[in-house]
């Protein structure tokens, strides 16, 4: 690790103004992965900016009937919070689907939208990396890339986003609550993470001097009908190949409101909304699913060793909306997938 | 241990970030500090604090081997600077025994024969004691699915099973 200094934010004013004086300091809460980029040289802070003092930590209801999330919120208690398991399950399960235990205690709301890219090239210095190193290149093109996007990559850029949590958060519409120096905004999920375009570097569209300080899900949470479903390498414990969150509101047999959004994928939880619309107003079917996912996956393009991801995804999108219509969730800790 | 913060390895640091006192309760006693904050929780363990029964096995929060509980919730110490747990509990594999008598998990591994080589048990032991205390696992698929961030590269994990389910039935081992 780089040198660097330590300072504590006394209150969300002070963390902005702090951030503001320092170009190269960054906010750290749970630092599950800063403190690892900082080990591998990728994140080079100069200074390090503790928030886990503010006020960030509650979970509340809204006026709209929804719930805020304070940024600070672990993981895991967010996960197993009664009224996340209750109204939000989709959520939760999505959450339980990633990392570790142990991670999941670390980790916070806020910072697991701010995680890096597991791309290879990201994390090896010495390879090319435009999004490491603007302008380098890119060691996936042509490299191991497994792992890397089959939808919305650009030449310059071809890293997945690795969150579970926001794959579901995109598929529930939340809205991220960021205060800057100019006071407070609310981004809508699906404009919070970015496409990587020219610009790979910038992941999101928080500014270098915001603070997330919360996540809000509005009132609709598709308790009963829905499915995270994730495939990976290994059974647990593992970045996903594939994962979609499918959520589906059904009234008198007919598919009312429906929501697929893919991890795994691309730079950004991936949710096209035309595809949403060919489902509403039918009955839950696997041609009907089929006809979704094939409009979802039409631009889709792989590389040398990602290809069969297109294929992968057209039947995880089909099997999660099959387990949403059903009402029978992909469980997190059987593996079996019905 | 109270009394003078510790300090080690001066020579040819001049121009570095100073040193933090930090404080820390480990396995209830007060222990304190002064580390530069680069320092994990680990390396606080280990290198200044002597308590080598944390092991360092990744060191990126993929193996587990470090896990150790703060304030009685489990996590990666090699992830966890150690200036940002001033003042919080911390227990170690070293702080499960009571009174010379081994915590029923670390009956269990014995009693059971979860472990070979050894080098990933501390962390094993005190993510199980996580485990049990977050109260979420009931099922053996369970146990398997919250214990995956606990890798054991001798494949211990059937009997690493056992145990865990030994002790949470409340089975003497």
């Amino acid at each position: 690790m780089n040198d660097f200094d330590y300072v504590k934010a006394r209150d969300v004013n002070d963390a902005v103004s702090q951030i503001t004086k320092h170009l190269a300091a960054r906010f750290i809460a749970g630092g599950t992965n800063l403190i690892d980029l900082m080990k591998e040289n990728v994140e080079r802070p100069t200074r390090l900016i503790d928030i886990t003092g503010l006020p960030l930590k509650e979970i509340e209801e809204t006026q709209a009937g929804g719930l805020r999330i304070g940024a600070l919120v672990p993981n895991s208690d967010l996960a197993y919070d009664e009224r996340i398991t209750t109204h939000y399950p989709l959520l939760s399960s999505a959450i339980l689907a990633g990392a570790s235990a142990q991670l999941r205690n670390m980790a916070s709301t806020g910072g697991n939208l701010l995680q890096r890219t597991r791309c290879l090239y990201f994390y090896d210095i010495t390879t090319p990396c435009n999004k490491r190193e603007p302008g380098s290149g890119c060691g996936a093109l042509d490299g191991f890339n497994r792992l890397n996007a089959i939808l919305g990559w650009s030449k310059s850029c071809i890293a997945v986003h690795p969150s579970d949590m926001s794959v579901a958060l995109a598929a529930l519409e939340a809205t991220v609550h960021v205060v800057g120096p100019r006071g407070g905004r609310a981004i809508p999920f699906a404009d919070f993470h970015r496409l990587p375009g020219d610009t790979p570097e910038i992941d999101t569209n928080l500014a270098h001097d915001e603070i997330i300080t919360a996540i809000e899900l509005p009132a609709e949470g598709f308790s009963r009908n829905y499915s995270y479903l994730k495939i990976r390498d290994r059974l647990s414990y593992a970045f996903a190949l594939v994962s979609v969150a499918a959520a589906l509101r059904i009234e008198a047999g007919a598919i009312k409101d429906a929501r697929v959004a893919l991890g795994g994928v691309a730079h950004k939880p991936w949710r096209v909304p035309e595809a949403e619309q060919t489902l509403e107003g039918r009955q839950p079917s696997r041609t009907a699913f089929g006809e979704a996912a094939d409009v979802i996956l039409q631009d889709a393009m792989g590389f040398a060793h990602n290809s069969f991801k297109i294929e992968l995804a057209r039947r995880a999108i089909v099997r999660a909306l099959e387990q949403a219509a059903a009402g029978t969730p992909q469980s997190q800790s059987s593996k079996k997938i019905v | 241990m109270q009394g003078k913060p510790q300090a080690r390895h001066e020579p040819s640091e001049r121009g570095l970030t100073p040193k933090l006192e930090v404080r820390l309760h480990v396995n209830g006693v007060e222990r304190r500090l002064l580390l530069r904050p680069w320092s994990t929780l680990l390396d606080a363990l280990r290198e200044y604090l002597d308590l080598t029964g944390t092991k360092k096995g990744c060191d990126h929060g993929q193996c587990g081997a470090c896990t150790v509980l703060i304030n009685g919730r489990r996590i990666l110490s090699c992830l966890t600077l150690a200036v940002m747990k001033d003042g919080a509990e911390i227990t170690t594999i070293e702080g499960l025994a009571t009174n010379g008598e081994l915590h029923p998990l670390q009956k269990a591994f014995i009693c059971h024969d979860a472990f070979q080589c050894g080098y990933c048990t501390p962390g094993q032991i005190c993510s199980a004691v996580g485990l049990i205390a977050e109260g979420h696992a009931k099922t053996a698929d369970e146990i398997r699915e919250l214990m995956s961030g606990n890798i054991c590269r001798c494949g211990c994990y059937p009997n690493i099973l056992a145990a865990v389910e030994a002790v949470m039935r409340g089975a003497s081992p």
